[in-house]
């Protein structure tokens, strides 16, 4: 009896700071506050779909965004490594014929320089849409983007920004990419505030986000799973859209369980999903959170509290990766929700292998293990 | 070409760039046609500045030492450097290191702005989120300084294209120091404005130290300017304490950088009388005589002389502005001082252009927190709109 009442108490006192937050986020009209006005994936994901739409792998979707951005906006650039030839990805391909020598170009190589570059041009009014030729290969621009372009609007009250800058590039595993073609950074840069930070994990949001994100007024980092490149073919909607940013989309609905991912891992879940459904007879719902920065608490948190149970899972190595900040908010979100810990699997403590990558992956079993784990606690 | 002669190019084969001159150090020209026959105006409110930039860091220096401001930066022994500014236009763009401070008072920075900004109080536009002297002006066209060495320089550069393609008819300047020039940054932005066709000035101060570091532990080669060619960027070594040598040599540079739509680097020779910084003594690591004997060729002497030379300027004219200038320094001083600092909630503000919920969220946490524990913290220092 004793054991009830401090529960109920404690859901009570739960509820009630809870309210208070939302009472008062509305008080200050110094502060502008966004939490209103985006409109929910889902929503906007049906919109974009209601019109013409055209087969493409990822990559054309991602140079369809750029086409779009560029085609609107006179000031938009594109620039990177080998950015003019149509890029090692083919992301930009045909660009440079249609917009010119001065719209799309080669940079020396140089990750730093591409990045203040970049910061400068979006600081001088431009739309700056630069690629890091991997992810990898984003450390050398790492003062930039966090100590420059992160802090460009706080530091200077607002006079000076950077907003109209994106930073692309490929990340994660691709079977054989060792340590210097397979790494996925966001968990680096999740701890900087004022970046905004995006993983795709498929032809249409990949330029439903990239859009938004080239429209955003706020620096962001667009990073790409270049397993995907070709292998995620999909109807894309022909004409220019956006995809809300800080959004999670739930791909598959369910009750029993809740499996979160992005980027390539996404994938993955959703074979999981299956298989724990046709094996266990347990329904998961997986959620892509799309953006790192700033995250969907709400989706995510809306979906523990259903389920009771949660496994994170992503291709980074385990400590401090993105996996432990979602733990740590959904425990002191759904502390009173949760019927078993908050699992993890991710990849390992080690930096990323070459010929032990098939043993590296939180493959699809060993996310089927978790699940069997989860649902027996 | 070819050769079949096996020969090292060495560096001390190289000849060495000249510093160009226009005054000696009496305050003459030296050759005639080197006179930039400004208008005594213009000489005048670019001494001005030079008087009143000293004057201002004398009182600021103080006041950090006195505990009064928590940090101070002074542009001793480099106040021609603002000279530069006198050739650019209104709208060309400006990324500054943090000692050309002499640059944003000629472009018409006023006092309490400068104070207002190293107080963090109220009417700082940064609102006081950054150390003293990092300042900016969206007004002037001056990019907000940052701490972080060299970041600026191909921030600059890209800023630089983009006003290419604006077709505008700008350029931007960048300054930097001598140490600032070893950073990976200045290898990059020097690189990207030479191969993008970058309008854009390098501004090197070379005042022989890095905090302790002199040049000859920085750097083996030709100095800064040195390095241009190497880049495919033209350069000019000027004496950076004469007025008139960095006057030509940034107005050369600005044709140049918009006519061509190329890069170019000034490499402004002089040395830094004062500490680094008021977390600095720099007598631990410089004899004091050095310092004594760069003190008897400042700039602003040295530019005194030219100007009384012509008639321009005399000592009655030095002496009542002096005291203009103290006495107006100390009075926006003083009403800076008071000000209140903005509102305490503006640390959560700017982050991103409009605020997310989970930051919404810590910036309620906090007002509630402050309610309940009110006297744990300097509340009334701050604005407030409860």
């Amino acid at each position: 009896m004793a054991f009830t009442s401090n529960v109920i108490q404690r859901k009570f006192i739960i509820k009630s700071i809870f309210n208070k937050i939302m009472d008062s986020q509305c008080t200050n009209n110094l502060f502008r506050l966004c939490s209103a006005r985006l409109s929910s994936f889902s929503e906007a994901y049906s919109s974009a779909m209601s019109g013409n739409k055209t087969k493409l792998n990822m990559y054309q979707a991602i140079t369809s965004a750029i086409d779009n951005s560029m085609s609107t906006d006179p000031t938009a650039v594109v620039f990177g490594e080998d950015v003019a030839f149509g890029g090692v990805f083919r992301c930009s391909v045909g660009l440079q014929e249609k917009y010119g020598k001065d719209r799309v170009f080669n940079t020396p190589l140089c990750e730093q320089g591409i990045a203040g570059f970049a910061i400068g041009m979006a600081a001088a009014g431009a739309t700056a849409i630069a690629e890091i030729q991997f992810a990898d290969y984003i450390f050398p621009a790492f003062d930039q983007i966090v100590n420059e372009a992160a802090k460009y609007r706080y530091r200077s009250g607002n006079m000076f920004d950077c907003g109209r800058l994106t930073i692309r590039a490929p990340c994660g595993a691709v079977g054989h990419g060792a340590l210097y073609h397979s790494q996925s950074p966001e968990a680096y840069f999740s701890h900087t505030p004022g970046l905004k930070i995006v993983v795709t994990s498929g032809a249409i949001n990949a330029k439903g986000l990239l859009s938004a994100c080239i429209e955003d007024k706020d620096p962001c980092l667009f990073l790409e799973p270049k397993a995907l490149y070709r292998s995620s073919i999909e109807e894309v909607p022909t004409d220019h859209f956006v995809l809300p940013l800080g959004k999670a989309q739930i791909v598959i609905p369910g009750n029993d369980l809740t499996l979160i991912g992005w980027g390539t891992q996404i994938h993955v879940l959703k074979e999981v999903a299956a298989m724990a459904k046709k094996q266990f007879q347990v329904n998961c719902e997986v959620i892509d959170l799309l953006t790192i920065l700033p995250w969907d608490q709400e989706t995510v948190c809306n979906s523990v509290k259903k389920t009771g149970r949660v496994i994170i899972s992503h291709e980074a190595p385990l400590t401090s990766g993105f996996g432990a900040e979602l733990a740590a908010t959904i425990q002191e979100a759904c502390f009173l929700h949760l019927e078993a810990p908050v699992q993890r699997v991710t990849g390992f403590d080690t930096p990323f292998p070459h010929v032990y990558e098939p043993f590296y992956l939180p493959t699809k079993w060993r996310c089927l293990q978790a699940v069997q784990e989860i649902i027996k606690y | 070409p070819w050769t079949d002669k096996l020969q090292l190019m060495r560096p001390e084969d190289q000849s060495m760039i000249p510093m160009y001159r226009v005054l000696d150090k009496n305050g003459r020209i030296l050759n005639s046609s080197q006179d930039p026959l400004v208008e005594p105006e213009k000489y005048l409110k670019m001494y001005k500045c030079m008087l009143m930039l000293n004057t201002m860091d004398k009182i600021m220096y103080d006041a950090q030492r006195q505990g009064r401001i928590s940090f101070y930066m002074t542009n001793y022994g480099e106040e021609a450097t603002l000279a530069s500014a006198a050739v650019l236009a209104d709208t060309d763009l400006i990324y500054g290191q943090y000692r050309e401070a002499g640059v944003l008072l000629y472009r018409g920075f006023e006092l309490h702005q400068f104070m207002d900004q190293c107080y963090g109080n109220c009417d700082d536009k940064g609102l006081g989120r950054q150390m003293p002297i990092h300042y900016g002006s969206r007004k002037l066209n001056f990019v907000t300084l940052s701490s972080p060495l060299a970041t600026q320089m191909p921030q600059a550069v890209g800023s630089a294209y983009a006003l290419k393609r604006a077709k505008n008819g700008n350029c931007v300047i960048v300054y930097f120091g001598e140490g600032a020039a070893s950073e990976g940054d200045a290898h990059a932005a020097f690189n990207f404005a030479a191969t993008l066709e970058c309008p854009v000035i390098f501004f090197c101060r070379n005042n022989g130290y890095a905090i302790s570091t002199p040049s000859s532990e920085q750097y083996r080669g030709d100095g800064i300017a040195g390095r241009a060619e190497g880049y495919g960027i033209a350069a000019i070594r000027v004496d950076g304490n004469d007025v008139l040598a960095v006057y030509n040599g940034t107005k050369a540079a600005r044709q140049y950088a918009v006519k061509e739509n190329k890069p170019v680097i000034i490499e402004a020779m002089t040395y830094r009388v004062g500490h680094h910084s008021t977390s600095d003594d720099s007598s631990a690591y410089r004899p004091v005589e050095e310092v004594q004997q760069w003190e008897q060729d400042s700039p602003i002497a040295r530019f005194r002389l030219y100007l009384e030379a012509q008639g321009w300027w005399n000592s009655q004219a030095q002496q009542e502005f002096l005291t203009s200038a103290k006495k107006q320094v100390l009075e926006e001083f003083s009403k800076s001082e008071k000000k209140l600092k903005p509102e305490w909630q503006e640390m959560f503000n700017d982050v991103y252009y409009e605020m997310p919920d989970h930051l919404a969220k810590q910036m309620k946490y906090m007002e509630n927190h402050v309610k309940l524990y009110k006297d744990k913290y300097p509340v009334k220092d701050f604005k407030t709109t409860i």
